[in-house]
């Protein structure tokens, strides 16, 4: 979360979003980047997640309004829809592999959450 | 002033008689202020106050007479009535209104009332008077029959009936070889037919009692003490006799008073329980309305009633009394109601009966099968409390009555998933039927089975669970991954150690950080116990989707919002205030069917302006979400409806205002009919309430949905205050034990006794809980606010009303709306929505 953008972007690509002390803790805001709707998520050990809002099985745009939590060690969040599982990391959706949201690098310098690029499904 | 004196001159009542129906009486006299006018004398045979003669049975196994006593105080807290004891009515002189009692008092009456009950009947056979003859009726008998069992082994009942069966039971509980002689050819003639009667001495005889039905006794016979009983067939052996061949009235004073009475004993009395002599009424046993005696006592009671309404003016009439029975005979659920007997012409019998399981049950039904006339339960009568109302109200039968008594794995009624065929559809969305379910858990595979819509879940929880129960595996019974725990298991947790956030519960007795299963369960289980905020900051994040925004989601991500309008009633004034919020903020409107008018299409940082509005017009909008109480929906009952028999609407804004906002296990729905019609489909909801002509009968665990299910009486013509008691504790009780997701039917038939199990805890307080759950309740009605309101004022829960956090004023690009009929609609895009123009704003 906290590593060097990737070389390709300029530093302009990281948008500053909210402070994360506004940031519910283990429930998700929602943010515009880039024209895009995105969900901002702050979990119980202060870790701070992006994905993109839109639910792709509800088709709506709606994922930073669920339930934060693990399982196991994966944090994830169940969409208010119908409670489809999203990996906070990675965007995968735990109950169906072939599917997934878009995840995005987050860094939080000075108490402010930067969000930037897309990750690569690596991630 | 000789008028206002002589109007104020305090005027005597005289009660004869201290049995049940005597005490009742006077009661009711007090209760209902007749001491403000009369000063009353009650004049009791016995030497002890009013006892419970009903439970006369339980005698031997109660430590002293006190505990059935009905006055334990000794005397009644007004004093204006006289309590005489160990004194008998000798005689009654209507010329000079005096009544003489056996203590030489004579006492001077305005008004007098008898109630001196019945005797027991002695046939006149040969030996009555040996020693070792014994009547039941009071507890001198009873102590005598104990005291004469001391040296006997053997005793004799001679009559079968109720009473007689009673007295057999306690012959066996004092460790007598017993035997009941009947003269008629089966036990209970009264009630039970042939088939029930033999089911009945099936059951008996497995108790050790030996039945000698259709023998007629001819002789006690004995030198000076019983020995031995002959009838037609032969000699019974015996130490003691015990008669019970039935009761008369103690009519004595009225016949020779001159009053009339009727021509099979009783004192003759009209609608009012007046005697042919105005200033006396007869009620209880010695009493014969309309030349009727009746031998139970709840007619007894209506009679009290009755008279206590006569002497205020009041219009009371006592026309006759349903004389269903339900007990419970050594051990044995014998009911028995309405035309028992099929003697209303055209009428069918429908019968199961069991021999090995010794169960008989009898429907009596209408010629073309529409009605429920009466019926016989022997074994089981775990249907009377579904069956009795239907003879009550008349509502037509099911297509197949047989099902109201066949046992489940029969077709009955009684079905849960387990007894559905293989092919049964569970998960309508997706087509998975329960064959396919089972094929899957066998290989450990998956189906689509209630991913959708979710309603079957609990049903594939059900038979998965049953499933791995066959398989000897144990089922794990936790919440999710974070807790082992069931929800009862948790919500004890709370209420004993005094949680209040998830961290500490997850922290004691859980692991990892929750999950969407456990975390709205805590929160609910919090609710219900401390009635927070749902957005105060430790329950906040644990909140499920509708919960979380007070609203209703909808399918586009903006939600809906129903004003809460209690018991469906609204003025003219808030319909308007309701449109012109609708049209101010363009809105989507419709009718819902919990009679409540729901404004679809707010985006949600619009929601707090929304409710502002309704706040100022003095609504508060409702839950039409969460789990917890949605409507109590009604008819509008005796007050406009020319059938309604009593105000039903007033008693739903009543339930509504009171359970609002009660977090439960899940959804909860209400509904109160003014009449047995019905129109309110009050027992589709997990409470219905159905009036009655005496008052409100209570059903519970009915629910519409994916899996209908009717709801069955609880208790029947119950007051108001009764029956929000009743209600109380059974919600209480759900809202405690109940799995997370399972909704009262579903609940009922989960616990050890079902229906049966609820009616004990909640109407008999047999775990001793009531006055807990009641005061659960009083906290939870005590602590409900207004919560849309609470958001409204308080900054800090707005803030999460807002499209997005750095661009508050721009709406969510994907929501978007067509028109449908002249409203809007939402449209749907496949993919996510790009402001291209939009340059983010608002940096921190």
């Amino acid at each position: 979360m906290t590593q060097a953008p990737p070389h390709d972007c300029g530093t302009d690509d990281w948008q500053p979003v909210c402070r994360v002390a506004e940031l519910e803790v283990e429930r998700g805001a929602t943010a515009l980047v880039h024209g895009q709707a995105i969900a901002i998520f702050r979990t119980h050990d202060d870790e701070v997640y992006a994905l993109g809002n839109h639910d792709p099985f509800a088709k709506a745009s709606v994922l930073a309004r669920g339930i934060v939590g693990t399982r196991g060690d994966v944090p994830f969040v169940a969409s208010p829809m119908h409670k489809h599982a999203f990996d906070l990391r990675s965007g995968r959706c735990l109950d169906d592999a072939h599917v997934s949201v878009p995840a995005y690098d987050v860094r939080v310098v000075e108490g402010v959450v930067l969000v930037g690029h897309r990750k690569s499904d690596a991630a | 002033m000789t008028h206002l004196s002589s109007n104020r001159r305090r005027k005597t009542l005289v009660v004869a008689g201290h049995g049940m129906v005597g005490h009742r009486f006077v009661q009711a006299a007090i209760e209902r202020g007749l001491t403000e006018t009369y000063d009353l004398v009650i004049v009791g045979e016995e030497p002890r106050p009013a006892y419970d003669r009903v439970s006369l049975t339980s005698f031997f196994s109660v430590e002293s007479a006190d505990e059935l006593s009905l006055l334990r105080e000794g005397r009644y807290d007004d004093p204006r009535v006289r309590l005489v004891l160990g004194t008998t009515v000798t005689g009654l002189d209507r010329d000079t209104r005096t009544v003489a009692l056996s203590d030489g008092e004579v006492l001077a009456y305005d008004a007098l009332v008898l109630a001196t009950g019945a005797a027991p009947f002695v046939p006149p056979v040969e030996g009555r008077d040996l020693d070792g003859c014994f009547v039941y009726r009071t507890i001198e008998d009873l102590e005598a029959i104990r005291d004469a069992s001391i040296t006997a082994t053997r005793g004799v009942v001679i009559g079968g009936g109720l009473l007689g069966l009673e007295a057999a039971n306690a012959l066996v509980q004092l460790g007598l070889e017993t035997h009941v002689v009947e003269m008629a050819p089966r036990l209970m003639p009264v009630q039970l037919d042939d088939g029930a009667g033999s089911a009945l001495v099936r059951h008996i005889e497995k108790l050790g009692v030996t039945v000698h039905a259709g023998a007629a006794t001819r002789a006690i016979t004995g030198d000076g003490r019983v020995e031995a009983l002959q009838t037609a067939d032969g000699e019974i052996g015996t130490d003691l006799v015990v008669f019970s061949a039935g009761i008369r009235p103690r009519d004595q004073l009225a016949r020779e008073s001159g009053l009339e009475v009727a021509e099979r004993g009783g004192v003759l009395v009209d609608e009012q329980c007046r005697t042919s002599d105005d200033r006396v009424f007869a009620i209880g046993e010695c009493a014969a309305p309309g030349g009727r005696m009746y031998g139970l006592v709840a007619p007894g009671y209506a009679m009290a009633e009755v008279v206590v309404d006569a002497l205020l003016d009041g219009p009371g009439t006592f026309t006759g009394a349903d004389m269903s029975t339900k007990l419970k005979l050594l051990g044995v659920d014998v009911a028995s109601f309405g035309d028992a007997f099929a003697s209303t012409d055209g009428a069918l019998e429908l019968v199961f009966a069991d021999a090995v399981g010794g169960v008989y049950k009898k429907l009596v039904v209408t010629e073309d099968g529409s009605r429920l006339l009466g019926g016989i339960l022997v074994g089981d009568a775990s249907a009377y409390g579904v069956l009795r109302p239907m003879v009550a109200s008349g509502i037509a039968l099911p297509a197949n009555p047989e099902e109201l008594i066949l046992p489940a794995a029969r077709g009955g009624a009684a079905t849960g998933p387990t007894a559905m065929p293989d092919e049964a559809q569970v998960c309508s969305c997706n087509d998975v039927t329960k064959g396919q379910i089972l094929a899957a858990a066998e290989a450990e595979g998956t189906t689509r089975a209630g991913s959708t819509c979710g309603s079957c879940k609990p049903m594939v929880k059900t038979l998965i669970e049953d499933w791995f129960a066959r398989q000897g595996k144990v089922v794990d019974k936790g919440l999710c991954e974070h807790f082992a725990l069931t929800r009862q298991e948790l919500f004890d947790l709370v209420a004993v150690h005094g949680y209040r956030r998830f961290d500490d519960l997850v922290e004691a007795h859980g692991r990892g950080r929750g999950c969407d299963v456990c975390k709205p369960a805590i929160a609910s289980i919090l609710a219900s116990q401390f009635n927070g905020h749902v957005l105060a900051e430790e329950t906040a994040p644990l909140q499920d989707t509708n919960d979380a925004y007070l609203a209703n989601i909808q399918r586009n991500g903006t939600y809906s919002v129903v004003p809460r309008i209690p018991g469906g009633e609204i003025t003219p004034e808030k319909l308007i205030v309701i449109g012109e919020v609708a049209r101010d903020f363009g809105l989507y409107t419709k009718i819902t069917g919990g009679q409540r008018i729901d404004l679809f299409g707010a985006r949600m940082e619009e929601l707090p302006a929304i409710w502002r509005r309704l706040v100022d017009a003095g609504f508060e909008s409702g839950h039409a979400y969460g789990k917890s109480l949605r409507t109590v929906k009604s008819c509008v009952g005796s007050t406009w409806c020319r059938y309604g028999v009593q105000d039903s609407t007033s008693l739903a804004i009543q339930l509504e205002l009171r359970y609002r906002g009660l977090r439960s296990p899940h959804k909860l729905k209400g509904g109160v009919s003014g009449c047995a019609r019905e129109c309110a489909e009050a027992r589709a909801k997990d409470f219905g309430v159905i009036a009655t002509e005496k008052g409100w009968n209570l059903y519970v665990g009915g629910n519409g949905g994916a899996n209908p299910a009717h709801a069955r009486l609880l208790a029947g013509d119950l007051d108001t205050d009764t029956l929000v008691r009743y209600l109380d504790r059974f919600l209480m009780y759900y809202v405690r034990t109940a799995d997370r997701l399972q909704r009262t039917a579903a609940w009922i038939d989960s616990l050890d006794g079902g229906l049966d199990r609820v009616r004990a805890v909640v109407v008999d307080d047999s775990l001793g809980l009531s006055a807990e759950l009641e005061e659960a309740m009083t906290r939870h009605v005590g602590s409900y606010f207004d919560e849309w309101k609470a958001t409204v004022e308080d900054p800090d829960k707005l803030a999460r009303f807002v499209s997005f956090v750095n661009a508050p004023d721009t709406p969510d690009p994907n929501i978007s709306f067509g028109t449908e009929r002249g409203q809007i609609r939402p449209e749907v895009a496949g993919e996510p929505v790009v402001l291209a123009a939009t340059i983010p704003v608002g940096a921190p």
